[in-house]
């Protein structure tokens, strides 16, 4: 079976369920609304972009700095709203997404794409009226890219997908940043560059023990088209690049001895973890991959945040 | 006179009734603040 007829029977059959399921639209709780953001996703989102305001130099009143970070949240929640609406047809096939409110049936496709776009619109406007228009414009970028370059174009159809897909994820730090300084530098693209590489890796692990998941939705990611062996070899190599990006801040004197240090230990770490994927053919190394890649990205911006919160920072 | 018990519709309703007053509120509040801080000239 060719995958275009492949993904064709899925989503056929993905959407034979939905119409079932639109019986039931009108249910929703507000809760379904919130769960339309990715809540999950969003946190990790704000707390980036929070750091790449703290560290930028300058400052920024408090009420602007929280709508900032507001519009960072809504906008990166409403970006995940269309990707629900886009997705409806693969998020009810796969056991991983089944329970989203547009597979459950409490709310339709339409109503979220009209929530996801007004959210858009709105976080972008207020972003752009309220705190200045290059973060304003970074933030529509970073909403554009996850929507039209990651959702439509290529999650459907290329194995890169979360590879280039990943710089929407990337961007809040730069967000944040401009929001304060109304401009960009070296140090908010060296912690974009450190979430772009951190992606493949993280999402990867996931794939490795998720795959049959990803194949009966047709979502063509790495070990589905490329098989696990090289799957394991791409976790390895994407984490070589990445370890010494992570560094980066630290070598080039825009992070302190703090980061420079327990990131050289996390690093080496995350590269143990890629090593044993390599080596391994089992679940458990990538189920511990991913687990750790979140704490990990966490401990990093961590890191940056204490250095600055103890005047320790480059 | 008892009112009349909500069945679960009711109830959603009324829950995201209330959400969205919330929301509503909360964003009068926001663009209060931002006016009077804009207006100020403290915005750095």
């Amino acid at each position: 079976m060719s995958d275009a007829s492949f993904i064709g029977q899925v989503n056929e059959a993905g959407n034979a369920g939905l119409d079932a399921a639109y019986d039931k639209t009108g249910e929703a709780r507000p809760a379904d609304y919130f769960a339309l953001l990715k809540p999950r996703v969003m946190s990790l989102v704000v707390f980036t972009g929070l750091v790449g305001m703290v560290l930028a130099p300058g400052t920024l009143h408090p009420v602007l700095a929280i709508t900032a970070l507001l519009c960072i949240a809504i906008g990166a929640g409403a970006s995940g709203a269309i990707n629900m609406w886009y997705d409806a047809d693969i998020d009810a096939v796969m056991t991983r997404t089944q329970g989203r409110p547009i597979p459950q049936g409490r709310i339709s496709r339409d109503e979220a794409l009209g929530f996801g776009c007004v959210l858009s619109v709105g976080s972008v406007l207020v972003m752009g009226l309220a705190v200045n228009w290059v973060a304003a414009a970074i933030l529509a970028l970073t909403i554009g890219f996850y929507v039209f370059i990651y959702t439509m174009w290529l999650k459907r159809r290329t194995p890169q997908n979360i590879v280039i897909g990943g710089a929407a994820g990337a961007f809040p730090p730069m967000i944040g940043w401009a929001a304060v300084t109304g401009d960009l530098s070296l140090l908010p693209m060296l912690l974009f560059a450190i979430i772009f590489m951190w992606t493949p890796p993280h999402f990867w692990a996931l794939a490795l023990y998720r795959s049959d998941d990803y194949a009966r939705a047709g979502v063509p990611m790495l070990p589905v088209v490329a098989g696990d062996r090289e799957t394991r070899r791409q976790i390895l190599l994407y984490s070589l690049l990445l370890v010494p990006i992570t560094l980066s801040p630290w070598i080039l004197g825009l992070a302190g001895p703090l980061y420079g240090s327990a990131t050289a230990v996390l690093g080496a770490i995350f590269l143990g973890l890629a090593v044993r994927i390599w080596r391994g053919t089992g679940d458990r190394a990538a189920k511990h991959m991913f687990a750790y890649s979140i704490l990990y990205l966490f401990l990093l911006f961590a890191l940056l945040l204490a250095e600055r919160g103890l005047g320790w920072g480059a | 006179m008892n009112a009349m018990p909500m069945n679960d519709e009711h109830k959603r309703r009324r829950a995201r009734n209330i959400a969205l007053a919330v929301v509503l509120f909360a964003l009068v509040v926001l663009f209060y603040s931002i006016t009077i801080v804009r207006m100020g000239g403290g915005a750095h």
